[in-house]
Parts: C-alpha cells; sequence; structure tokens
C-alpha cells in the first residue's frame, strides 16, 4: 500500500464511499494501529469521530461492590513507575490521562476540555506543538483543584532520570509550558506527526503536584503517595496490598456526571488464569477477569456456565518467529552472533522463504489460541494480497522442500538435506508457555517433512524476557537460529516500535545486548526510510514509509509472523464496559455498569 | 531449666543464620533472571533507564559487596525494598503474615485436634477395624499432594454445588457476625486441605507412639493394679507417648509454612507464601531473600523449640 492508495482511501473516507471504521481496518490489516490511522485521517482534514461512551445510569453510585479479577495483581500504584499492564491497569483506577484511546483508535477526553486538532488550532501546523485545554472544576480526591500545574509537574517528574520513571521515554524529549491555569502547551524538538503520546493513554496518567512535588529526583521512592494514591478517578483509595488487593469507594466530587455507578470497587490479584475464568465466567463469584490467556477450547467450555461471557478485543501484539542473521554458534573476536559474522545457513533466501511456508498458522489458530489469536498477514504486508482472503498467507510444505531443492541443499540418508557438508539443522527457542510448546512442535513436524532438522529449546519467561547481560539464554542474546515470542507495540505510534529492525540497534556485546534489534538484520534501505519517516509530516506518506518497512521485513522473512494475539477478558453478562487495545484495561472504568 | 544451655543453643544459631544467609544470597545472585525483565521488552523504555535503574538498585556491583551491603542493612533492621512493588520489605511481610499465620494455624489445629483422638484409639487398638479405616485415611491423605486436593475441592464444593467461594478476600465488605461468617467461609477449604495433609501424617506419629507405649512395662504394671483402662490411657499411655509427638508438631511448623505456599496460590489467600512465588517469579530479589530467610529463621527456632519441650517433658533428659 504506497501514499497514493492512502490517499484514495482517505478521499473514500470524505466523499462517504469508505467508513471511518473500514479505514481504521484497512490500516490496522498493513500493521499500524487504529490510533495511527485515525491521526491519518484527522490531519487530512477528516474531524475524530466523537467517541460518546455507552453509559445507561442516570445517577451516581448505587450499583454496590464491583468485583475485578487480576490474577497477577498490581504491585505499585505510580503510574510513573509502572512495569507492566498491570500496574498501569491499578494505577488508572485512580488516576487519569487527559485523553484515552478507544477500541476504534478516537482520543475521548477525560481530564481535557477538548481535543486538540488542526481545526481547533490546538496542534500547530508545522507538527512542533501542541495545545491542550483542560477540564476546569476538576478536583482531586483530597478536595484539591486541578490544574495546569499537575500537568507540567509530571513532565518535570518523568524526565528526570534520577526518578526513574519508565515513562521517561515518552517525556524526556518533549517541553511542556504553562499558558494560563487551564491550557498547557506541549512543544517537540522536531516535527513530531505523532503528537498525542504525551499525557494520553497508558502512559499518560497524571499526579497531583501537590503530594509529589517534594518527591522528584532520588527521594521518589519515599512519596507516601506512591501507596496511597490521590488522583481524579471515579473511585478514591481505600486501601492497597501490593500484589494481592486494591480496593476504592466512590469518589462524590468526581468530574463528570452521574459517574461512577458502583459504590466501590475491589481489584483482586494472584492465582492463575484458568482459576480466574472460572471465577467469573462458570460460578460467577467475580464481575471482571483481565487477561485470560487460557485456551479456546477451556474458555468455551466455561461460557456454557452462563455466568459470563469472554470478550476479545484487536492490540497491537504478535507472536512471531525472528531470524537470526549472524553467526550464533562461532565467536568472532570473542562475540557470538557478531555483526562481523553471517549466519551460515539462515542468511540464505531461499532457506528463509521456505522456513516461512512451513509454519502453518491456520492449524496454530485452530488448535491453539482460537478466538484469541487470529492468523495473521500483519507484520508482512502486500496490500494486494490483504484483499484476497485466499492468499493471505500460505503453509505449503512441497513448495518449501522444492524451494531447498532448488537451492542445492539435498536429502541426506537420514532425511535431513545438507549443502556441502553442512547439515539443515536449527535451534529453535521460545519461552515456557504452553500454547508456545505446541507451536513449537507444529512446527517442528512441517520441518520435519521438509527435511530440516529441529531442536526445540524452551527457557523459563522470567529468564527468556529477562536483560541480564550475563544470561545466554534470553532473546536479547538470540544465541540461537530462530525463537519466538509475542512483540507488543504499546505505543500507537509505530516509530519506536520499528526500530527494533535499524541497523544500529543490533544487539550487541558492546551495547550489553540492549539494543532492541535482536534478529541483527542489517537494511540501508529499511535504515534510510526509517530516517525519513521519522521527519516526515505528511501522515498518509509517513503511514506509507511504515508500510514499506513492514514489507521490506516480511518480505525479507526477517520475521515469521503467526498469529494477530488479542485481548481476552471476562466479564460478568450483566455487566458494561467498553474495552480498547490501545489504552489500558481500566482506562474507561468511569462508565462501567450493571444492568438487571 | 538450664539457662546456660539456653544461650548457648541462641549463639549457636547465630552462625548458622548467617551460613544459611551466606548460602541463599549466593544462590539467589547466581540464579538467572532480571527484576527489570519486564523493562526490556517494553520498547518505550531507554536502555539507558534500565541502566540507571540497575545501578541505583546496586544490581552491577560484585556479589559479596551486595551480600555485606545486605548483611550490615539488615542488622541495623532495614530489610530493603522490594524492586517492583518499590515498598519495604518487612512492611510487605508484615501484610501477608496474618493470613498465613491465620490459615497455618487453624490448619494445624485441626490436624492435632483430629488426629490425637484418631491416633490414640488406632494405636490402643492396633488391627481392629478402625485401626484399618483410620490407616487408610491417613495413608491417602498424606499421598495426595495439597495441589489436588485443593483443586478436587474447588471443583466439588465451589463449582458443582456453589456453597463456598474459591477466592480468598482478606478485605471482606460486612460486619459483625456476616463478617465472621463470610471468614469462616471462604476459610474452610484453604483449612482443610492444609488440615488434612498434616493431620493424616500426624495421625501415624501418634499411632505408632501409642503402640510403643502402650507395651511398656509400667502400663501393665498400671493395668495390674487395677486402674480403668480409660485412665491407664489417658493418664499413663498418652501422657508419655505424646512426648515425641510434641517434638514432631514444633519440627513440622516449618514444613507446614511450605506446604502452605501451594495452597495460598490455589486459593489466592495473600500470605507470604503467594508473595514468595510472585517475587520468585518476578525476580525480586530483595523480597525473595527475605522471605526465604525467614523461613530459615523458622526452622532453627523451631528447631530449639523442640529440644526445649523434649527435655521440659522428659526429665530423663538431661541440659547439658
Amino acid at each position: 500500500m504506497n501514499e497514493h492508495k492512502i490517499r484514495g482511501l482517505i478521499e473514500g473516507v470524505k466523499t462517504g464511499a469508505l467508513s471511518r471504521r473500514g479505514f481504521v481496518k484497512k490500516m490496522v490489516a498493513v500493521g499500524l494501529t487504529a490510533p495511527m490511522a485515525t491521526q491519518i485521517l484527522m490531519a487530512s482534514g477528516v474531524a475524530m469521530a466523537d467517541s460518546p461512551p455507552v453509559y445507561k445510569p442516570t445517577k451516581r453510585g448505587g450499583g454496590g461492590l464491583l468485583k475485578m479479577l487480576w490474577w497477577q495483581g498490581p504491585t505499585l500504584l505510580n503510574p510513573h513507575f509502572a512495569t507492566g499492564t498491570k500496574d498501569q491497569d491499578g494505577s488508572r483506577l485512580f488516576y487519569e490521562p487527559l485523553a484515552g484511546w478507544d477500541a476504534d483508535g478516537n482520543l475521548r477526553a477525560v481530564l481535557a476540555a477538548e481535543i486538540p486538532s488542526i481545526e481547533n488550532g490546538a496542534v500547530s501546523k508545522d507538527g512542533l506543538s501542541v495545545t491542550w485545554k483542560l477540564k476546569q472544576g476538576v478536583k482531586w480526591h483530597d478536595g484539591k483543584p486541578f490544574t495546569a500545574d499537575d500537568v507540567v509537574f509530571n513532565w518535570e517528574y518523568a524526565k528526570d532520570p534520577a526518578t526513574a520513571t519508565t515513562t521517561i521515554g515518552t517525556y524526556k524529549d518533549i517541553k511542556v509550558a504553562k499558558v494560563d491555569d487551564f491550557t498547557v502547551k506541549v512543544t517537540f524538538d522536531k516535527p513530531t506527526p505523532f503528537w498525542a503520546n504525551a499525557f494520553c493513554g497508558n502512559w499518560g496518567m497524571i499526579i497531583p503536584k501537590h503530594a509529589f512535588g517534594d518527591y522528584t529526583g532520588g527521594k521518589s521512592r519515599e512519596a507516601p503517595a506512591n501507596l496511597k494514591p490521590i488522583g481524579t478517578g471515579p473511585y478514591k483509595f481505600k486501601d492497597f496490598k501490593p500484589g494481592d488487593l486494591v480496593t476504592g469507594d466512590i469518589f462524590p466530587d468526581y468530574h463528570m456526571a452521574n459517574r461512577p455507578y458502583f459504590d466501590s470497587f475491589e481489584m483482586k490479584g494472584g492465582g492463575d488464569a484458568v482459576s480466574a475464568a472460572r471465577a467469573v465466567l462458570q460460578t460467577g463469584e467475580y464481575d471482571f477477569a483481565w487477561n485470560l490467556q487460557v485456551e479456546e477450547e477451556v474458555l468455551t467450555r466455561m461460557e456454557k456456565g452462563g455466568k459470563g461471557k469472554a470478550t476479545v478485543i484487536d492490540t497491537g501484539n504478535i507472536e512471531h518467529i525472528q531470524v537470526q542473521f549472524c553467526d550464533p554458534w562461532n565467536e568472532v573476536d570473542g562475540e557470538r552472533a557478531s555483526l562481523k559474522s553471517k549466519h551460515p545457513i539462515l542468511s540464505e533466501d531461499a532457506v528463509r522463504q521456505a522456513l516461512a511456508l512451513l509454519v502453518d498458522r491456520a492449524s496454530v489458530e485452530k488448535y491453539i489460541y482460537g478466538r484469541t489469536g487470529p492468523a495473521t498477514s500483519n507484520f508482512l504486508n502486500n496490500p494486494e494480497k490483504i484483499r484476497s482472503p485466499n492468499t493471505k498467507y500460505e503453509f505449503n510444505i512441497d513448495k518449501a522442500a522444492d524451494l531447498l531443492e532448488k537451492a542445492g541443499w539435498k536429502k541426506g540418508s537420514d532425511g535431513i538435506r545438507e549443502k556441502g557438508g553442512k547439515k539443515l539443522k536449527f535451534v529453535f527457542q521460545t519461552s515456557i508457555n504452553q500454547p508456545r510448546q505446541k507451536n513449537q512442535a507444529i512446527v517442528k513436524q512441517a520441518a520435519q517433512k521438509a527435511g530440516i532438522d529441529m531442536e526445540l529449546k524452551a527457557v523459563v519467561s522470567s529468564v527468556f524476557f529477562g536483560s541480564d547481560v550475563a544470561n545466554a539464554d534470553n532473546y536479547p542474546h538470540f544465541f540461537c537460529d530462530l525463537q519466538m515470542f509475542t512483540t507488543t507495540m504499546t505505543q500507537p505510534d509505530p516509530e519506536v516500535f520499528m526500530n527494533q529492525f535499524c541497523s544500529w540497534e543490533a544487539s550487541t556485546k558492546e551495547n550489553k545486548y540492549q539494543g532492541r534489534n535482536t534478529t541483527r538484520w542489517q537494511n540501508k534501505e529499511y535504515d534510510d526510510t526509517y530516517k525519513a519517516a521519522q521527519v516526515e509530516l505528511d501522515p498518509a506518506k509517513r503511514a506509507a514509509m511504515f508500510i514499506h518497512m513492514n514489507d521490506l521485513v516480511v518480505n525479507n522473512n526477517v520475521v515469521i509472523p503467526v498469529v494477530y494475539r488479542r485481548g481476552a477478558s471476562g466479564q460478568a453478562k450483566n455487566l458494561t464496559c467498553e474495552l480498547s487495545g490501545w489504552d489500558n484495561n481500566t482506562w474507561d472504568l468511569q462508565n462501567w455498569f450493571k444492568e438487571g | 531449666m538450664n539457662r546456660n544451655y539456653l544461650i548457648r543453643r541462641l549463639l549457636i544459631a547465630v552462625p548458622s543464620l548467617l551460613g544459611i544467609s551466606i548460602v541463599l544470597y549466593t544462590v539467589l545472585a547466581l540464579a538467572p533472571g532480571d527484576p527489570f525483565g519486564e523493562l526490556a521488552t517494553n520498547p518505550n523504555v531507554p536502555a539507558e533507564v534500565r541502566m540507571a535503574l540497575r545501578a541505583k538498585f546496586g544490581l552491577d556491583d560484585p556479589i559479596y559487596l551486595r551480600y555485606f551491603h545486605w548483611l550490615v542493612a539488615m542488622i541495623h533492621g532495614d530489610w530493603g525494598f522490594s524492586f517492583v512493588s518499590r515498598v519495604d520489605v518487612d512492611t510487605l511481610i508484615l501484610q501477608r503474615l496474618p493470613a498465613t499465620l491465620f490459615v497455618i494455624g487453624s490448619a494445624q489445629l485441626i490436624a492435632i485436634l483430629v488426629a490425637l483422638p484418631v491416633g490414640v484409639l488406632a494405636g490402643t487398638r492396633p488391627y481392629s477395624v478402625f485401626d484399618q479405616i483410620a490407616n487408610t485415611l491417613a495413608f491417602v491423605g498424606f499421598s495426595l499432594p495439597t495441589f489436588f486436593t485443593g483443586l478436587l475441592l474447588i471443583l466439588i464444593f465451589s463449582i458443582q454445588l456453589d456453597w463456598l467461594p474459591f477466592v480468598y478476600r482478606s478485605d471482606i465488605n460486612a460486619h459483625g457476625l456476616q463478617w465472621v461468617w463470610e471468614y469462616i467461609k471462604q476459610a474452610i477449604m484453604p483449612v482443610t486441605v492444609l488440615g488434612l495433609f498434616q493431620g493424616a501424617s500426624l495421625v501415624r506419629y501418634v499411632r505408632a507412639s501409642v503402640l510403643d507405649v502402650a507395651r511398656l512395662d509400667y502400663v501393665t504394671t498400671a493395668r495390674s493394679k487395677g486402674i480403668g483402662e480409660r485412665r491407664v490411657i489417658t493418664r499413663h499411655i498418652v501422657r508419655t507417648a505424646l512426648i515425641p509427638v510434641v517434638t514432631l508438631v514444633a519440627l513440622q511448623m516449618p514444613i507446614v509454612f511450605s506446604g502452605a505456599i501451594v495452597t495460598e496460590q490455589i486459593f489466592r489467600i495473600p500470605g507470604i507464601g503467594s508473595l514468595l512465588i510472585a517475587s520468585i517469579l518476578a525476580n525480586d530479589t530483595p523480597v525473595v531473600m527475605a522471605v526465604t530467610f525467614v523461613f530459615a529463621c523458622l526452622v532453627v527456632l523451631f528447631n530449639l523449640i523442640a529440644d526445649v519441650l523434649y527435655g521440659w517433658l522428659d526429665p530423663r533428659i538431661a541440659f547439658r
């Protein structure tokens, strides 16, 4: 999909030939996120759709207790320290951002009075600044007013390396200034097409200056409000036991009318996904359960209990197989998988193509992930193919064998192909997780039929996903031929996400394996496109560049996408709650309610 | 009671705890894993931040230096803080302790209440029908692991019958009797699971001990004096037979704690066992270290208690 086609689609939306949702779907299909798609529309003069919540109750409170189950409970409640979704979800119970992302990628104002746009003059045409108007009359849970000072403070707090926040990436390169008590201006060093990152969604929750002001920098850990949050959210803090329980009571001065519906909530942590699903779907002990990583078959059986339903939402997560481009087995200058080396087998295009043909995505979807993981052509893309449902991806052992045969890999007496004395043999690693082991087995089986010997390796999750410099088994080292895991696109804008294939990001001994390019693929065209996209202001052009980068990665079989991981959660039959894959699970908590 | 003996034992405990802490610390430090692993997979967090955090929390220092820092802080009563929640470790442990003590305490109580009469009855009537049944049940009881019986009870009482909740809540929204009832309701299953497991092995101990004592000459003498059977059992047999059992119960306490880890995980009991599991999974070294060290202290302490109790109950043993 090139720039021209994108413009055509935008025209379609303008004239009404294509729906907004249709456009967003098409963009998501080529690997962009929904929020990015709506930003493209906005920049082209199609206003962002209103994102009205469905909310029926006509008065505040009266809904009793809302019981939620997170099988990994939040361990801290300061959004700037959140290390994972569980902490973000927990923090979001009390704190709010200026705006959140809905499932279609639209911004929904929370603490902002309105969503900035070029039309209302809040987003500058040169892409160098955005001005946010804040909602007036918002109160913190302790009664103090929420003002622009709080917003500016969050920027100062987060960008200070001594504070050691996890949101630093969002705030370190911007400048935030107070215009008046209810207006702040965010300025960027360079033209920034994606302006809605700071103060929005996952990384945008705002903490009060009066509670954290004295605890910036090295003292950040000592702030009492780290454990006793004072936010602007619909519920105020009651109790918190790290990893176990978070409770809150209704905040009578909440800034949205008639909200919230529940009188109090409880978020219980601990246990495992299966029993969490059971507590919602089968026994109805709980109203909501997070992240149900449960096999499809089990989930469907539990749903028959009739107490609840499992819902899936689109996210930016892709389960994929990475291919190693450097030689992981021999040292060059004292370094395995050194950039100076070349993988003896996998650097050959035909072998990688054959491997891509050997991943039976349809079976993986059907037998392992079900609703929560449709087979994907995403991350890989060729627009013609996307429109044709038959050629989304291919699984063809004969074709793979043929490719290998043509490339000179002949079957030996043991059925394993070889060329020039080299055996066609790979070590394939992933983390220990039942679906992944099944997936590995499916790949191995097909590979065997095609004459490839595949050794499977499974590493404990806590080690595999670690960044320990001394441990060679983790994924950033990738001292292996193939590896599989889910890569998460936590930000709606793909810029940071896509740097994982840039040459300069290669994971090496020198950067202590902190580089994000673990496949160590080096491609000049990709690098150049990436650099160009970083400063491209025209959203359609920029989107086309990212799609081109996707194509490069997939057509070169640098990675083999397997399934698109969707977020599954369980909810009681009578609970209405809107979820979004582009924000955290509790992003719309103020609008949750029960019927009947 | 010999005070010197007690002081000597306490002094001996110091080097053994020191040794235990060294071993624990080294093993933990050598174990693979990284408390900031989750940050590593997050593209929004630049590598520098991760490195700064590592440096700030002293993860890049050599092991012996880290151990030394930990030890000095520990002696000053500073347990350090969790890398994951950035909360002081002692706060975390104190938060979790009541739930563990409540569940383990009631389980142990039930185990003793059931095991004593059953064991004594079985021991005084060896190979009777009652003994056979008690024996069989005891074998079943301690052969079934707690995670199995736990899941079994959940399936029967929560899912099929819908009588009991299987999620343990430390914060119940109720008052007065209602609160008590809710608390008991949610504790029934975990306490039963743990209690049965403990009780089963205890029955075997009591029975064996009673069998031994029942054959002794003084019991025969007592019987020949014409004292009633009931009094022979309660006054003469049980008193002596319970001496080894009491020490066994004391020595078993640390095992009970570790058995509770699994049960806590299944029923989502916010105790120190589930804290330990969560911390291990998150590579939260300070918490893992503290919890395992607490367990180690318990072992040493209960050993000491067992020894002291032994001497106190059995005058034949002298402290030297």
